[in-house]
């Protein structure tokens, strides 16, 4: 049981950074631009936090405070870089995976270059702890308790009010109407006023400061808030991507994708805590490969029935009909 | 250009080029070139203001001094710019050019270390083995595409990620190729090695014959078989080559494996070649990070506008600011900015085309208004509406009048000769076309 208990404490960290950017994904594709460069947002968002982390870690500020603030300036970053991508998706009309594959290159050179000018080293390192180890009364409920609100970062429960608020913005305002019809029919949109341009603008913003937080949150809850331009995020926001399609760009079928692929991970890296599987005796970099291998065999079995935002990709012409 | 029969020679061969796809390419790859160089400029002088200018002097010429390396690192880049370059021109985007890469390294490897074959005959079984599997891991995603109708985008990330962990995890696995002191690979026997072309101090071997090669080869499948009609007509429009009774699933397992084998064989020329000191080799490292010169491949494949020629130019263009961009680091700058300008100019390609058309047409409608004037000079000959009719070549005769038809009918010839180069964006290119053919009208329209 207790090894039950870690492998869920250990996934929910996990599964909040996938869940963001996945959402985040969402956002952007059910506007019409599909957003390949969320890894790039990803790291992006993760290093100009932790590099605010870096600068402030040494004031008197609480920690939980500290990583509120991280998260708010992670949000901002990728807010900013996410523009790079609705510039051209947008108004320059370019290929949205072409601009998406760029800005995923770009952000890791930068990183390190940034990091061995000014730091000597591949990244930024910090010395902060975001670990809570027991959250005060409700840490105590038993079972409940001990899955939920033990050995955890307050990223999870940030995670669950972003996702919680996302679904209602997405379905329960006339924004959220207006950016899925722009994602499905943008002439359609058009033709009742919409402005299919600013929404569009809109979606990939979201997804900026969705991935960017993402990023933050990987950084602090996976790679205990370090960021660095070698490893960089390891392939979350591409694994996102696939969350997002295994969800079927909804959120609440997002929330579960992703519950998934954070367990698998969390899983793998765990191997020789689990009696079973360390039995097996099986090199763990197969278990390394389970999720990328789950994300392939899932898509093959969900992607006959796909339901993907009919005009997603597709550069918004105003002279087209 | 612009109107009069007896000016047409002078004016019409520079117009011609300037229509010309490859042409309109070339301009749009070398805008993309110099905003790329600009910005890593400009990173330079924010780095360190006091050498930017010697810094930058280094990454334009710095290559010159390596020349051989020059083209042992255009190799693998050339390499998997096809395997990319190919799979666009069938509409597909294969970022997977790094997993086959690595795959094909691994072959190339295996073949190498575990296979005792005779000299001269051993590293030629290994370049095929490292083909093999290049192929082998761009079948998986084309056929998931083709028959699962799984975005290929997706399975070739995923595919990067697997076949970089497996790789990795075979290759420490192995006593014979990893050497555990030293944390890379052993230096692969002699026989495995690919020729050198003797150049001191480089490892520039006779793989960079063979991929130019390659790419030559390529370019007549792409111009003059039927499966190259083929996969240029999916690219344009799938949906037209199925009714036309192409047979889509075949083409793009096709398309895709033989893309994965270009990649792989781009990571065989990489890791067999012979190092600089006698009897050594390169060594691969497996630290689990996904290969680079896959990535590069694609901003390869862009500049040179996914033609196999092209592909051979902007290679070695970029393996030179690579080499430069190394070099830089006499003067305290990281190579990594080398990568920053590479990013941009992937990033700028992407929309060059459309920036390309605005400065165009406005150079244009400067240059025909000049000509135009000195043409009414000399001559004060208003042009009667047939000769304005030829000189917007809209390949269509069908608004024609009958006496205008031939010379319609003359201009769209000439257009298709020099279409050697088709892109893979038909549809930013008629947006240029009506741009020109507009331009040319409004120029004539001034006129009368």
């Amino acid at each position: 049981m207790d090894i039950f208990y870690y492998l869920i404490q250990n996934t929910l960290p996990v599964m909040v950074a996938l869940l963001l950017v996945a959402l985040g994904g969402m956002f952007s594709e059910r506007s019409g631009v599909i957003n390949i460069a969320l890894e790039g947002i990803m790291l992006f968002g993760a290093y100009i936090g932790c590099l605010f982390v870096y600068f402030i870690e040494k004031s008197s500020l609480p920690s939980q405070i500290i990583l509120l603030l991280g998260m708010v300036v992670a949000a901002c970053a990728g807010l900013v870089f996410s523009l790079l991508l609705s510039m051209a998706a947008v108004n320059m009309k370019a290929d949205q995976t072409i601009v998406g594959t760029a800005l995923n290159m770009l952000v890791p050179a930068g990183v390190l270059l940034f990091s061995k000018m000014f730091f000597m080293s591949d990244g930024v390192t910090t010395n902060i702890n975001f670990y809570v180890r027991n959250v005060p009364v409700l840490g105590k409920i038993p079972i409940l308790g001990e899955l939920f609100f033990q050995n955890t970062y307050i990223s999870v429960y940030i995670g669950i009010l972003i996702l919680i608020l996302a679904t209602v913005v997405f379905y329960k305002t006339s924004f959220g109407l207006h950016l899925r019809a722009c994602g499905e029919h943008p002439q359609a949109a058009d033709s009742v006023g919409i402005n299919v341009y600013r929404m569009r603008y809109a979606g990939v913003s979201i997804s900026g400061i969705l991935g960017g937080i993402g990023g933050f949150f990987y950084a602090v809850g996976v790679t205990n808030g370090n960021s660095n331009g070698h490893t960089g995020v390891a392939g979350f926001g591409f694994l996102a991507l696939a969350v997002m399609i295994f969800g079927q760009w909804k959120p609440i079928k997002i929330l579960f994708a992703a519950l998934f692929f954070a367990f698998l991970r969390t899983m793998a890296y765990s191997v020789a805590l689990i009696p079973f599987l360390k039995s097996l005796n099986i090199n763990q970099t197969y278990y390394k490969m389970l999720p990328y291998v789950a994300t392939m065999v899932v898509l093959a079995f969900t992607s006959k029935k796909s339901r993907a935002p009919k005009a997603e990709g597709i550069p918004y012409d105003k002279g087209m009909r | 250009m612009q109107n009069n029969r007896t000016s047409q020679n002078k004016t019409f061969a520079l117009t011609k080029i300037m229509k010309s796809k490859a042409f309109s390419a070339f301009t749009s790859a070398l805008l993309a070139i110099i905003l790329g160089l600009l910005i890593g400029f400009l990173v330079m002088v924010i780095a360190g203001p006091e050498k930017a200018v010697l810094g930058f002097r280094t990454v334009l010429t710095g290559g010159f001094k390596k020349l051989g390396n020059v083209f042992y690192y255009a190799t693998p880049i050339m390499m998997t710019g096809l395997a990319v370059g190919f799979a666009f021109k069938m509409g597909l985007f294969n970022i997977g050019a790094s997993g086959q890469y690595t795959m094909g390294m691994f072959f190339a490897l295996y073949a190498g270390f575990m296979w005792k074959l005779p000299v001269g005959i051993h590293w030629i079984v290994c370049v095929l083995a490292g083909m093999v599997g290049g192929m082998l891991w761009g079948l998986i995603p084309g056929i998931f595409k083709a028959l699962l109708n799984v975005n290929e985008v997706i399975t070739s990330i995923m595919f990067n990620y697997i076949g970089m962990y497996l790789v990795d995890m075979l290759i420490q696995q192995n006593a014979t190729m990893y050497v555990a002191t030293t944390t890379r690979t052993a230096y692969l026997p002699v026989s495995s090695q690919l020729p050198s072309l003797g150049v001191r101090n480089s490892n520039v071997n006779i793989s960079i014959f063979i991929a130019i090669a390659i790419a030559i080869i390529l370019f007549i499948i792409l111009h003059m078989t039927t499966f190259g009609y083929e996969l240029k007509a999916t690219g344009y429009n799938k949906h037209a080559s199925k009714y036309a009774g192409m047979n889509g699933t075949r083409n793009i397992i096709l398309t895709m494996a033989m893309a994965g084998g270009l990649a792989g064989l781009g990571g065989a020329f990489y890791i067999l070649a012979p190092a600089t000191i006698p009897g050594s080799s390169m060594t691969y490292e497996p630290i689990n990070i996904i290969a680079a010169n896959g990535f590069n491949g694609i901003a390869v494949a862009l500049l040179g506008n996914s033609s196999p020629i092209g592909i051979i130019f902007s290679s070695i263009f970029i393996s030179h600011i690579q080499r430069g961009g190394t070099l830089t680091s006499l003067y305290g700058y990281k190579p990594e900015i080398i990568d920053i300008v590479i990013a941009i100019i992937i990033y700028f390609s992407a929309f060059s085309m459309l920036m390309k058309t605005a400065v165009g047409s406005y150079l244009k409608r400067s240059y025909s208004r000049r000509h135009t004037e000195t043409e009414r000079k000399e001559e004060a000959d208003i042009p009667n509406p047939s000769e304005l009719k030829d000189e917007v070549d809209i390949p269509s005769a069908v608004d024609a009048p009958p006496d205008t038809k031939k010379d319609t009918v003359r201009a769209t010839k000439t257009e298709e000769k020099d279409a050697v180069n088709v892109t893979e964006d038909i549809k930013l290119e008629t947006l240029q076309e009506e741009n020109t053919a507009v331009n040319n009208l409004k120029a004539g329209e001034e006129e009368v």
